[in-house]
Formats: C-alpha cells, structure tokens, sequence
C-alpha cells in the first residue's frame, strides 16, 4: 500500500507538468500484475464498457470485409467469397454515383458556411448583454430548440411549408399561388440547412459564450481608455480570444462533412423531392436494409467513412497552416 | 471600472438587443404557434391567428390522443425504453470513467485507445444490424439499448471530472483501509452527481428523440417508440380510422388528423419541458467539462 502511495506521489509530479511520462516509467510486469491483483475491482469496473466496446463497435469493425465479399447469410461472414473491390467499382461507376456523392457534398458544405458563423455571432451578441438575468432568459429560448426530436422538427417543417401551411398562406397572400416547398428538389436543400440553423445555432454558441467568459474585463477597460469603440473591441479582444475554439470547432464539423444528419434528410425526403434529397446515407439504408444488398451498402457505408477522414486530415491540415499551427492535432 | 458608453456604441448596443430580440422570436415563434394550434380549430388558427374568441379553443386534439392507442403505448414504451438507457449508460459511463482517472492505473492508455479509435471509426449501419441481428436482439428493448450505451465522449467527461478531485481525499481513504471500490461508491460518486445529472439529461433526452433505431430494429409495432408513432402521424400522415369514431367524410378525417398533429407534438415534448428548467443550470457546466479535454 506504502507503495503505491508513493508511486502514486511520485506520478502527479510528473503528470501535472506532463501528460501521459507517469505511466511509461510505471515500473516492471511484475509490478503491474501485482497492481492487478491488488485492485481487481478497478477492472471489473471497466469490464462494462470494455465488453459492450468490443462487442458493438469492435466486431461491426470487423464485419466491415463484407465490403470485400458477397455476402450470404448461409454462408456466414467468413463463409461468403472473396471479391475485392467490385461494390466499390460497381458504385463509383454506377449513375447514381456522381449525383449522391454531390448531393452529399452540396448539403454539408453549404450546412457548414452557413451554419458556421451564426453560433460565434450569437455568442457575440449575447456576451453584450451586461445583465446576467436577461442573458440567462436569452439562452434559455436559444438553446430550447436543440431539445426536439428530429421527428417533431420535420413535422412543424411539414406543417408550415405545406401548401395550405402559414408560410404559403402568406406567400399565396402577395403572389397568388402557394409553393410546393416539400415536393420541389429546389428548395429541399435552403428547408434542410435553415431549419438546421433553427435548431442549433443557440446550443452551438454555448461553447463560445464559455470561452468568452474567460476574456479579462481589464482588456476592455485598457482598449476604452485608449479610445477603441465596441466594434472594435470585439473585433480585436473578444475575436481573438475564440479563435481557437473556432479552429478545433471547425476541423470537427468539416471531420463530418459526409455525416450529414442522415436522419432529417430522410425525414424529409419526398417521391418528389428525391433528386437533391437522396444523399449517401439515405442511400446506404436503402440499398442495404430495404433492398437486403448488404455488401453493396457495405462498401457504400465505408467509402462515406473513408472520405470523412480524407476530410479531417485536410481540414486540420489547412487549418493549422491558415491558424498559426493551432489544429486539432 | 465602469465607462459610459460613447454615443457610437450606444447604437451598436441597441442593434445587438435588436437582433438577439429578433433571434428569440424567430426561434420561439414556431414553438408558440405550434403550442396554440393544439387548443384551436386549425382553420380558425390560419385565419384568424390568435384569438381571444374561447369558442376557437378546445381540447379535442388532446382528447384524440389520449384515446388512441398507438400514441398512448407508444409513450409508455418511450418512457421505458428512456429510463432504461439511461440507466445502463449512466453506470456504465461513470464506472468506466473512474479507473482511466487513477494515474497509475495499469492499462490506462491501453483502454483509452480501444475507446478513442470507436469515436473516429465505426462498423457502419450494416454490419452493426447483422450483428444485432444475429446476436437475436431483433424486435428487443436491448437492439435500443446496448449498441449506444458506451460513449466515449460520456467516458472522457467523467474522467476528466474525476481527476479534478482532490487527491487527498482519496489518499486520506486509503490510509484508513478503504479499498479502491469503496473510495469509488463512497467519495468520488457522491461528489459526481453534477455529471451524473447532464449524462443522465442527454441520454434520456437522446433516446426519448431517438427513432431510427427503433426503425431498422423493430418490427413489431407494440414495441414502437412515441417517436416512430409520431413520424406515422406528423410526416407520413397515417392516422388509423378505427381509433375515431363517426367519422364520415373525409374532410372531417383530415380536419382531426391536423388538429391531432399540434397536439401529439405538444404530447411527446412534454417530459423534456418538465426537465428543461430542472437541468438548465447544468447546461454550462456539463459543456464546460467537456470542452476541457
């Protein structure tokens, strides 16, 4: 027990000034068994999670090959043959190859340039308002929409865009004729990424808000006496100060790019409005568990995967040059 | 120190309340607007907007769902399912977080990593179904519940919680004879429950909103969710008849299927606006930790 005390003491030293140099000169195997042995209960603690890892995420991991095979339910996953890359071929030359890959691609781009800076100016904004109630009240109906379901969310957009909805009556009002918001592929894409403004742009903000808290109200009071005005202030003291919260924030929704929140986009999919609705995701379900194409799916699944990494190393890669060397990694 | 602000950034000011007062109102809007089509005549709604007239409210849209079925055992199975979940991944969650949290904890990196690379590489949707599937959880609560009940993110959250605990607590504890399990349940998890409350918020809220899982998992519409009920009535508009009585004409189907729309909506909100204000100042909080490793 003295022991282990003293290793114990002798670590934090070290951890606190660096990381993860503990644990490399944390001693022999037999040291370590001994530690087993002493504290079964920190790893049946563990066991839980480790167990619930392997098994739900660890063999999907693995059941991925069926990418590389045809896959039967007779034959089983080892079972079923060998067949390289066809899925992949077969999909990249398929027609429907160019239009998915573009669909997806168009959504999440715009959904990020326009999603991205209404959180920050929010944050702005509300790090403004001097009087901690009202900002409280403020944040407390930003942040509400966050907290419905995707299904309620498609169901208001259905009520509201819908030809007799309060938006067409509106519309019908001045120009004589309702839109067919849901059904036209023209407007699936502006529906899909202002209701997703809608929704998150306040809880989004709440991690600037956060950080700009952090900013020394003597800065202020320096830039003032010097005769910087607010706009200025902002700009030079507040800007600053998320900037690298907007860095990391970035690379991880541009991490993402082909994770488009396959659910609302299926939500919100229409017979009509399929040519910009039918991304990659809602695809992949469709072939596989509708159809039953499992490897065909399989390797469309996988290929979504491997261009989201493709993705964040770029990003991060860009980033770090544009951001001073201050990337995710 | 306090300066008084110059005329310039008085009128910058007034733009910024301008716009953030325009921001709620664009974002509480279609709340309210939803929230009193459920007590009104649809079509008094469209036309008249609000209205004081009381012959314009009513509560059959309520009335409605309480009386269909579908709806009803759909609550409860959500209310079962979320309790459940957030159950496991609270324990879980927190269990897991402890031990990462122990410096000299041997494995300690070995874990993280087996935990970190399934936040950045996954099977996918089709072979985490055929392993549902084979695994014989088709049409179970467990195809809900267990594939989500690790998160890493969760895990991390807790661990770095748990490090910000004065070691001398724990030390203290160890010097009486209390082993590592004990300190566990004893000290670190009574102090925890700040993370326990926001792990236990967002889980249940996740599962509560969830409904793709119950889709690809379920087949038996017993078993269904409040929201796969809700997606049949909100966006694929299937209202089943035989739960309504005297209902002749069509029109009079469609009239009760959109009043029970703003209703079923203001329904399946409910418990998240009953804990809404309950675990709002544990919002801030819960990001803080978050964002902190």
């Amino acid at each position: 027990m003295e022991q282990i005390l003293e290793t114990n003491n002798k670590e934090r030293h070290v951890s606190n000034a660096d990381g993860e140099a503990g644990l490399r000169r944390s001693g022999t195997l037999k040291k370590n068994i001994q530690y087993i042995i002493k504290n079964p209960m920190l790893y049946v603690l563990m066991a839980p999670a480790l167990i619930l890892t392997i098994i739900f995420k660890y063999i999907p991991m693995y059941g991925v090959i069926i990418a590389f095979k045809d896959f039967s339910y007779r034959k089983g996953i080892l079972g079923s043959e060998w067949v390289g890359f066809d899925h992949f071929v077969k999909f990249i030359n398929s027609p429907n190859f160019e239009v998915l890959l573009m669909n997806t691609l168009k959504l999440s781009f715009f959904g990020l340039i326009l999603g991205f800076p209404v959180p920050i100016l929010m944050a702005l904004m509300l790090n403004q308002v001097r009087r901690a109630g009202v900002k409280k009240n403020i944040q407390l109906f930003l942040y509400a929409p966050y907290f419905i379901s995707v299904v309620v969310v498609v169901g208001m957009i259905f009520i509201f865009l819908s030809p007799t909805g309060l938006i067409n009556q509106i519309i019908t009002y001045f120009t004589g004729k309702p839109i067919m918001f849901m059904s036209d592929p023209e407007y699936f894409r502006s529906i899909y990424i202002l209701s997703g403004i809608w929704q998150a742009a306040g809880w989004s903000s709440i991690i600037y808000v956060a950080a700009l808290a952090g900013v020394d109200p003597e800065q202020h009071n320096a830039a003032t006496i010097d005769g910087a005005n607010l706009l200025q202030r902002i700009w030079h003291i507040d800007l600053p100060t998320i900037k690298p919260v907007m860095a990391i924030v970035f690379i991880l929704a541009a991490g993402g790019i082909m994770a488009v929140g396959f659910e609302k986009a299926f939500l919100m999919q229409t017979a009509l409005n399929l040519p910009t609705s039918e991304i990659i995701a809602t695809y992949v379900y469709k072939v596989g568990l509708k159809a039953g194409d499992y490897s065909f799916s399989a390797a469309i699944g996988l290929f979504e995967t491997f261009v989201n990494i493709i993705m964040l190393v770029l990003v991060n890669y860009i980033v770090k040059r544009l951001n001073e060397n201050q990337g995710l990694y | 120190m306090y300066f008084k602000p110059t005329r310039f950034d008085k009128f910058v000011l007034t733009i910024n309340y301008t716009l953030l007062f325009l921001a709620v109102l664009i974002v509480v809007f279609p709340l309210l607007y939803v929230v009193l089509g459920s007590f009104m005549e649809p079509t008094a709604l469209l036309n008249k907007g609000i209205s004081f007239d009381p012959s314009d409210y009513h509560i059959e849209g309520y009335k409605m769902i309480l009386t269909n079925e579908a709806m009803t055992r759909g609550f409860i199975n959500a209310v079962f399912y979320s309790v459940s979940f957030t159950l496991i991944q609270v324990v879980v969650c927190v269990c897991a977080g402890y031990p990462l949290s122990i410096d000299n904890f041997v494995g300690r990196k070995f874990f993280m990593t087996i935990f970190l690379i399934t936040m950045f590489f996954g099977g996918g949707l089709i072979p985490t179904f055929l392993l549902v599937k084979s695994l014989g959880m088709l049409d179970t609560v467990w195809a809900l519940i267990l594939p989500g009940a690790v998160s890493v993110w969760n895990i991390i959250i807790a661990r770095t919680f748990f490090k910000g605990i004065p070691k001398e607590l724990n030390e203290a504890a160890k010097v009486d004879g209390a082993s590592e399990f004990r300190i566990f349940y004893q000290i670190i998890v009574p102090l925890s429950k700040p993370i326990i409350f926001v792990f236990a918020l967002w889980a249940f809220v996740g599962q509560w909103n969830a409904f793709f899982d119950a889709m690809i998992y379920l087949d038996d519409k017993k078993l269904y969710p409040l929201q796969l009920v809700l997606r049949s009535i909100l966006i694929q508009n299937q209202v089943d008849p035989s739960n309504m009585v005297d209902i002749q004409a069509m029109n009079e189907l469609k009239r009760l299927s959109e009043i029970m729309k703003y209703a079923s909506i203001v329904i399946s909100s409910l418990p998240l606006i009953i804990m809404y204000p309950f675990f709002q100042k544990y919002f801030e909080k819960g990001v803080l930790v978050g964002s902190l490793k």
